[in-house]
This record gives structure tokens, C-alpha cells and sequence, in this order.
């Protein structure tokens, strides 16, 4: 076990690295400056101006003072657009606001998802299973992009019940329609997930062992069935990550909650260099590491996995 | 003599008993009531994004004098602009139109650019096994624990957001499936005969790669493409709908519900309406056209 997460380990710190210095090889490739504008800066301004953002550097020295900068102070320079702030600045902003909801939305996609799969799969072809597979189909076709509209319209153009937008903080009716836009489509996949491998284990030959020997319902449903059939619901952890990451960028643009995406579509028009890439790296970087927390559960709770 | 006869025979049987996977499939996929509609459908879609532009009478980037100012009134679905008009007075039939078939477009290349390199990719992989197949794989598993879609946008700001571009880049990103998929089907049909008769033939190995492992991939390749098809509409949607994915004028369906969406508080809701049901309507299509597909030719891979 000890080995295994050693080894995990191993793999993921390179690929972190990497990925800090694939991003810098496509800026610097980038076509274009961002001091480029329509009235070109005398030639002595702008060569004190890349002098001040270290472009005027060598391409070795520039990548591997930026990797050592992020590596090591956890610095992603200085903004090229928001001129008084540095990218760190930025993502301490955005990035809780961010964090809020994404982690409530995590906690609402699988703790609603699993158990309307295995109510759908312990009461096979009722009314709540129907129910279950309908919501999951129909999931499928709304993702956060189109939930989000459709949310606002109902109950703030119709009902007037939510705020369309805004944060406040965090005040729970600002927090309910950025939960659900972005949780459902995901909170529909775990549901089909956990519905048909739990509906695998409860036709298992030890299941119907268990409930044989006259195990009450609730002790054969939570200690035996529950286990493996979570397995595959946890190697989904990951790409569900990666989604409401990706998702949350929709949620900041559209309920303008000021968290790191609203920032991120910003710097992507205004050709934000530093910012884009700090962006990314910190969302790569923390995939990474949960696809790393994510299999060594994996391989925690399912014994036959050795490598 | 008699050995010949008996061969003969089994020859003559299986010339008219025995059907190929081709065939079976098609007679699973049209016992598929829900994947025959749903092919139905995608054809009056494709066909209502070819031809709307000239039905509708009025071209993309046309915009209605007569309706400006007063769109929430004016511009409602009529008789001279079917699916009414969005907020610059633009015919909106002709728009959904145009937003469809661009959907549908870069979600199809976008497919075969996934399903060319994975294919190639896996199989590869595959066929040689051992210490590249090992490399291979960790590079995709590497690359698959990575924001995709971050990495994208990425490319989009730094080489120009080009329609080309989001065709390629968003193929580049969603090969990574494919080429797991066609790697697993690839170890288990280079141990079959054919293969090794072809190895010891003296065939070289890229030979055997192209002509006889791919075509046996092709029923799983052609079912995850199927698959894969929506998806990336789901992909070029999101991007489109942050502002960042196809330009003005053109247009495509998460650019009209992203616009028909910022609009919805003046009363215009066909505005979201008609790109919304366009997008739900594609996209139920051509997941339930890809289970029909998956059942049809992998019957035992059910739910």
C-alpha cells in the first residue's frame, strides 16, 4: 500500500510539472503581445516594460524562473491586464468563492445521486426507479449552460423567489441556483452509476447469502451491498471534479458570483498571459491531486487492487 | 474424399445461413424503436439546418429595420419570421438554422479527428504491447487526469479563435476514450489467426495494423463515435456560450441560447426557446441513436 501511493506520487508531480511547462511553451509560442494595442509604444518604453516582466530573458532562463516561481513561492507573476494586482491576488479572490460552491455542489451531486440510485435500484421498476432513469436521461441534456437560464427563469423572472445573480457572501439564496445548475447533470450520472452496479452486487450470490441467513434489511443494504457498489462510483469522482471545475466557469460568468472563471473568460479576450496560465495550472494541479486522493481510496477500500 | 464433401458443405451453409455482424446489427438496430426515431429525427434536423437559410427568406446576417426598438412586440414569431427575430432584429429561423448545422458540423469533424487519432493511437499501442504500449498508456492516463477543457480555451486565446482550430482542438482533447477503448479491443484480436498467419506471412507490422486489426475495430469505433458526436456538441456549446468558441456572424447553438438567455428578462423567451429545443432535441438524438448502436452491436454490453 505504502509503495503504491509512493509510486502514484511519483507519477503525479511530473505530470504537474509538465503541465506548468507545456502552458509557458504556448504563451511564449503565442503570436501577438499584450502590450500590442492600436498606438504601438515607443520602442525604449516597451523594451523597459519587458525588461520589468522578464521577457526580454532568454527562453531557458524564462521557464525555468517561472516553473521555480510557481514551484517554489507559489508566485504566478504579476497580472498583464489588472495592472495593480498579481495573479495571486486574483485567486485568492476568486478562488473561495469558487471553492464554496463547487464543494457544495460536489456534496449535493453524490449524496443526492447515490441514494436515488440505490432507492432506484432496491425498488426495482417502481414508480421511483422510472423516476431515477428519467432524470438521468434527461440530465444528459442539460448541462450547466442550459440549466442555468432555465433556473433564473423560473424563479427569478416568474416566481421572484431567487436572486438572478451576485454573491453577498455567500447568503444561501445566492447560493441555491449556482448549487443546482451546476450539481444535476453530475448528480444524474452518479445516480445511473450507483443504480446499475448496485443493482450488479444485489443479484451477487453473497447478498443472497446474507439475506438468507436472515440479516435485517438495513444491515445487508448498508454493509454489504453499499461497498462495492460505491467502487465505481468512486473512480467517477474524478471526472466529476474535472466537470465542475470546468462548469464553475459557466456559474461565474452567469451569476456573476465573482469566483475564478468570470476572471479566467476575462483574461481569455483580453489575452491575459499570466493569469490564463496561473488559471489553468491551479485547476490542473488540483485534478491532479485528486485523482491522486481518489485512487488511493480506490485502492484502500478494493483489496484486490495491487500493482 | 470424404473430408472435401463435408467442407464443401459447410462452405454452401454458411454462404446463406450465416449473417455477418453487419447484418446482424442492422436488424437489432431496427428492432430499436426509440434509436429508429431518433435517426428520423436527426435527419429532419440535418435537413431543417440545411434548407431553413432559404425557406426562411431571409439571409443570416439580414437584420429586419421594421422590428428594431420593439423587438419584445415586433418581433415575436410571425408569418414573416417563423421563429421570430433575436434582439438586433435578425431572422431567427434563418439563425437556428445556421447554429444547428454549424453544431452538427464541428461536432461530426470533431468526431472523426477523436476517432482517427484514438483509433490509430490504441491500436498501436496494442498490436506493439510491452514497454511502448506501457508509455503510451501512462501518457493518455496522464493526460486524462488534466482540465481539458481549460487547456483548450488556452490554445483558442494564444493561436486565435479560428472555427478550424475549435474543430481540431476540441478532436485533440476527446481522442483520449477512444484509443483506451480500441487499445483493449486491439490485445484481444492480435491473438487471433488471421493475425498470426499475416506475422508469419512476413506482413509488416503497420500493414497488419491498417488492414487487419482496424477493420475489425470498426463495429466499436463506429458505436463510441455515435457516442462521442453529442459530446462534443456538449463541448463546442460550452465554449461558444462563454464567448470564446465560433465569431459573429456565424453562429452556433450555444451561442443563440447564450444570447437568447441574456435576453430573457425583456420577454423574448423564443429567443432561448427555439436554439434550446434544436440543442435538447439533437443532443436526446444522438444519444438514443448511440445506445441503439451499442446494443445492436454489442448485444451482451447492456444498461
Amino acid at each position: 500500500m505504502a509503495f503504491y501511493i509512493v509510486q502514484r506520487i511519483l507519477v503525479a508531480v511530473p505530470t504537474i510539472l509538465t503541465l506548468i511547462v507545456f502552458s509557458f511553451v504556448i504563451m511564449y509560442l503565442a503570436p501577438g503581445s499584450p502590450f500590442a494595442g492600436e498606438r504601438p509604444l515607443p520602442e525604449a518604453t516597451l523594451a523597459n516594460i519587458e525588461a520589468m516582466y522578464g521577457l526580454d530573458r532568454p527562453f531557458y532562463e524564462q521557464v525555468f524562473r517561472y516553473v521555480w516561481n510557481v514551484v517554489v513561492h507559489f508566485d504566478f507573476g504579476p497580472s498583464f491586464i489588472y495592472r495593480d494586482l498579481s495573479v495571486n491576488e486574483i485567486i485568492a479572490q476568486g478562488f473561495p468563492v469558487t471553492l464554496t460552491y463547487g464543494f457544495l455542489s460536489f456534496v449535493v451531486a453524490v449524496s443526492v445521486g447515490v441514494l436515488l440510485g440505490v432507492l432506484a435500484a432496491l425498488h426495482q421498476n417502481s414508480w421511483l426507479d422510472y423516476l431515477a432513469v428519467g432524470v438521468s436521461i434527461g440530465a444528459q441534456v442539460l448541462p450547466n449552460f442550459v440549466m442555468a437560464p432555465i433556473l433564473v427563469l423560473i424563479f427569478t423572472l416568474w416566481l421572484g423567489w431567487l436572486p438572478g445573480g451576485g454573491w453577498q457572501g455567500g447568503e444561501w439564496p445566492y447560493l441555491i441556483m449556482p448549487v443546482i445548475a451546476l450539481a444535476t447533470s453530475f448528480m444524474a450520472s452518479i445516480a445511473r452509476i450507483t443504480r446499475s452496479s448496485m443493482l450488479e452486487v444485489l443479484n451477487a450470490d453473497f447478498i443472497f447469502t446474507v439475506r438468507a441467513k436472515g440479516l435485517p434489511k438495513r444491515r445487508w443494504v448498508l454493509r454489504h451491498a453499499l461497498k462495492p457498489a460505491m467502487l465505481p462510483v468512486i473512480s467517477y469522482l474524478g471526472p466529476t471534479f474535472v466537470g465542475l471545475i470546468t462548469g464553475s466557469v459557466v456559474i461565474d460568468i452567469y451569476f456573476s458570483t465573482g469566483g475564478i472563471g468570470q476572471y479566467f473568460v476575462n483574461a481569455a479576450i483580453n489575452r491575459d498571459y499570466s493569469l490564463i496560465m496561473g488559471i489553468t495550472i491551479l485547476t490542473g494541479t488540483l485534478t491532479v491531486l485528486f485523482n491522486l486522493l481518489v485512487d488511493i481510496a480506490y485502492a484502500w477500500i478494493d483489496p484486490r487492487i495491487r500493482y | 474424399m470424404n473430408l472435401i464433401q463435408n467442407t464443401d458443405f459447410d462452405f454452401v451453409a454458411a454462404d446463406e445461413d450465416h449473417r455477418s455482424l453487419w447484418q446482424d446489427a442492422l436488424v437489432r438496430f431496427r428492432r430499436n424503436r426509440a434509436a429508429l426515431i431518433s435517426v428520423l429525427v436527426l435527419i429532419l434536423v440535418a435537413i431543417f439546418s440545411i434548407l431553413g437559410p432559404m425557406v426562411s427568406g431571409w439571409a443570416a446576417e439580414d437584420i429586419d429595420w421594421s422590428v428594431i426598438g420593439s423587438v419584445d412586440t415586433k418581433g415575436k414569431p410571425s408569418a414573416t419570421h417563423y421563429f421570430g427575430t433575436d434582439e438586433l432584429g435578425r431572422d431567427l429561423f434563418t439563425r437556428t438554422a445556421i447554429g444547428t448545422r454549424i453544431s452538427l458540423v464541428v461536432g461530426l469533424i470533431g468526431a472523426l479527428i477523436a476517432v482517427f487519432v484514438g483509433t490509430l493511437y490504441g491500436a498501436i499501442a496494442g498490436y506493439f504491447g510491452g514497454r511502448i504500449d506501457s508509455v503510451m498508456m501512462r501518457f493518455v492516463d496522464v493526460a486524462m487526469s488534466i482540465p481539458y477543457m481549460f487547456v483548450l480555451i488556452l490554445l483558442l486565446v494564444v493561436f486565435g479563435r479560428s472555427i478550424v482550430l475549435l474543430f481540431v482542438g476540441i478532436g485533440l482533447v476527446s481522442w483520449l476514450d477512444m484509443s483506451r477503448i480500441v487499445r483493449g479491443q486491439t490485445l484481444s484480436i492480435k491473438t487471433r489467426e488471421f493475425v498470426e498467419n499475416a506475422v508469419v506471412s512476413g506482413v509488416r507490422p503497420f500493414f497488419i495494423i491498417l488492414r487487419h486489426i482496424i477493420p475489425n475495430l470498426l463495429g466499436i469505433v463506429i458505436v463510441y463515435a455515435t457516442l462521442l458526436v453529442p459530446n462534443i456538441i456538449l463541448y463546442e456549446s460550452f465554449i461558444s456560450f462563454l464567448g470564446l468558441g465560433v465569431q459573429e456572424p456565424n453562429t452556433s447553438l450555444g451561442a443563440l441560447i447564450s444570447s437568447g438567455s441574456s435576453q430573457m428578462q425583456y420577454g423574448t423567451l423564443w429567443q432561448l426557446a427555439f436554439p434550446l429545443f434544436f440543442f435538447v432535441v439533437t443532443l436526446f438524438g444522438f444519444f438514443f441513436a448511440g445506445d441503439g448502436m451499442r446494443d445492436a452491436f454489442d448485444p451482451k454490453d447492456r444498461l
